[in-house]
């Protein structure tokens, strides 16, 4: 199986979306880099929307991923709950 | 009864699948005439899926927020003299090279989407084209005016465009995408969307921006990473691109992989001036480039191939000679570079005994075997007074238009020299790769504007090799050009140090 990543600027709010991609993904790797941050995983990783929500205590939309998001590799499911990557 | 809230899904379908209409009075051939000519063969657009169903009333919400982040950080740059506290002023050619270089193909890619986005009868291809050309003008926008700080006290920056056009370096990004933006529309899509931003710019505004942090330049890595935050979506559009047009029809199996050959190999060949940036233009190093292209090529480009062999698509034609080049390529365009500074709006430089060690501990199997010597040769020549200028001008490669001081993967010590003849005329290669290239179209690349040709042609100011420098491409003489050492940029950060150090010697005394 291949890995797929994703790559998220290193700030406060990206620090909750790596709370919660720890979580949901527990074999995930983390590697934090100059200004950012790598996240991988075997075959597969997801970003739900609850954990976010619930580490930020707040409400929270999926979609402002984009806005820290830094680059990905993998094929992209995007729904109002979960954004996950994956490879066949 | 209050509405129902659509879901994602939902409010995509209706926001871009809805505003298509049926063409009544036209013929739809007449509409979207460059639809067939390639050979591509699309039974159903509605099969188009876009990954990211991103609308355009969210992406406008989105888009605005990263502009704001974007500028207070440029603004806190500015007004609190960020251009100081870089690790050192060499690095600043790196960011010389990317707006004379790079900045403008994002103009290119923003007019070249435009263009496709209208050509496409498929409405979800349409409106993704669409964002991603609103997305390049904002990248050269925020570029420009990230840079235009750094014009205010450094030298090379004044005339980006101008040089874009006719400088002889500078014809390899701007050909690369001319030579996208006049193939047909589908062509585009593999080269720009898939082979470019796909597989291949994460090299660029991945580990090079993270190195740009790590060097001080908040600018820089700030409009890299908004950018990039883009580009993640891009990248989505060109996998999704590949996979709809494979599962379109078999037939448009072997036209894609051999755009996949092409664009790939052409995209190695751009990004050959990152592998100099990162690894002799960054003070300080995150990773080689041999490690960043084994990450985010052999690792991340290896696992998508694999993904794709089930459409029957394979590695790019040429991807094992890119993977051999990894140990060499770096060290053979600084060495290029270095021999022409006095012809370039950037400067350059020998790397200090520090450096050299860190190449030779990246690079065991090639760096004390077939270049730290050369280095070492030419760092003693400088130091006598004699520094090193190449005074003639190169041959060409037909295809890439990068001097031809490439080599041969099996034996580093032999240039590599290829070469075919179209209608009684030579033309000539730095490799396989860019003359498969040739080859397959000769009467598309017999047009390249060859900038060693026209200057011996007299198209670019006459005979006086000077006055192409200083008139016809617009360089200071004596400011942009030369060596690091002994340059106006070097002057003014020392002195700028110096003073600082004054400051601090003046509070301790008090």
């Amino acid at each position: 199986m291949s890995k797929v990543y994703m790559a998220l600027q290193d700030n406060e709010e990206a620090h909750y979306l790596v709370e919660a991609l720890e979580e949901d993904n527990p074999d995930a790797t983390v590697d934090y880099q100059p200004a950012m941050i790598r996240i991988e995983n075997e075959g597969h990783l997801v970003l739900k929307r609850e954990t976010v929500e619930e580490k930020m205590g707040r409400d929270w939309d999926l979609q402002s991923l984009h806005v820290n998001l830094v680059t990905i590799g993998g094929n992209v499911d995007e729904t109002d709950d979960e954004f996950t990557l994956s490879w066949n | 009864m209050a509405a129902r809230k659509l879901n994602l899904k939902e409010r995509y379908s209706l926001l871009t699948r809805d505003l298509d209409w049926e063409y009544s009075y036209r013929d739809k051939k007449e509409i979207f005439p460059y639809e067939e000519f390639e050979g591509i063969k699309i039974t159903d657009w509605s099969k188009w899926e876009d990954p990211f169903r991103l609308t355009m009333d969210a992406y406008w919400k989105y888009q605005a927020e990263k502009e704001k982040k974007l500028y207070a950080i440029f603004d806190a740059f500015a007004q609190n003299n960020g251009q100081q506290n870089v690790t050192d002023a060499r690095y600043i050619n790196a960011i010389k090279v990317f707006l004379t270089g790079v900045s403008p193909l994002e103009y290119q890619a923003y007019s070249g989407y435009a263009h496709v986005g209208r050509q496409f009868s498929g409405v979800g291809a349409r409106t993704a084209c669409q964002m991603q050309s609103i997305d390049e003008l904002r990248h050269v926008q925020t570029q420009v005016h990230a840079m235009s700080h750094y014009n205010k006290f450094f030298d090379g920056f004044q005339d980006f465009p101008h040089m874009h056009d006719r400088v002889w370096y500078l014809s390899v990004p701007k050909s690369f995408f001319d030579d996208a933006r006049s193939a047909g529309p589908f062509e585009f899509m593999v080269a720009i969307s898939f082979s470019f931003e796909y597989v291949l710019t994460n090299l660029l505004f991945v580990p090079f921006m993270s190195g740009a942090a790590y060097n001080g330049d908040m600018a820089t890595v700030t409009f890299g990473f908004s950018a990039q935050s883009d580009e993640a979506r891009h990248m989505t559009l060109g996998l999704e691109v590949i996979k709809f047009l494979l599962e379109q029809h078999p037939d448009n199996v072997p036209i894609v992989q051999r755009w996949i050959d092409k664009w790939f190999w052409r995209g190695t060949r751009l990004l050959a001036i990152v592998a100099m940036m990162m690894d002799y233009m960054l003070p300080n190093r995150v990773m080689s480039w041999k490690e960043a292209w084994e990450v985010y090529f052999e690792e991340a480009g290896g696992a998508l191939f694999k993904d794709l062999a089930r459409y029957g698509i394979e590695m790019p034609k040429y991807a094992a000679t890119a993977i051999a080049e990894k140990e060499h390529i770096s060290h053979q365009v600084w060495s290029i570079f270095y021999n022409y500074t006095h012809a370039a709006a950037f400067h350059t430089w020998m790397p200090d005994e520090k450096e050299m060690d860190w190449l030779s501990e990246k690079y065991p199997n090639s760096f004390d075997k077939h270049y730290r010597k050369r280095f070492e040769h030419w760092r003693e020549m400088e130091r006598a007074g004699e520094r090193f200028y190449n005074p003639t001008l190169p041959m060409l490669c037909n295809t890439c238009q990068i001097p031809m001081g490439f080599t041969e993967m099996d034996d580093p010590t032999l240039t590599a020299y290829r070469q075919s003849v179209h209608k009684g005329e030579r033309y000539n290669f730095c490799s396989d790769g860019c003359k498969d290239i040739f080859d397959h179209e000769p009467e598309k690349y017999v047009q390249s504007w060859l900038p060693v040709h026209q200057i011996y042609q007299g198209n670019c100011g006459g005979a006086d090799i000077e006055k192409v420098l200083s008139e016809y491409y617009r360089i200071n003489m004596g400011k942009d050009n030369m060596d690091f050492h002994g340059s106006p940029d070097e002057a003014r950060w020392n002195e700028w140090h110096n003073l600082q150090s004054a400051e601090e010697r003046l509070k301790k005394a008090g």
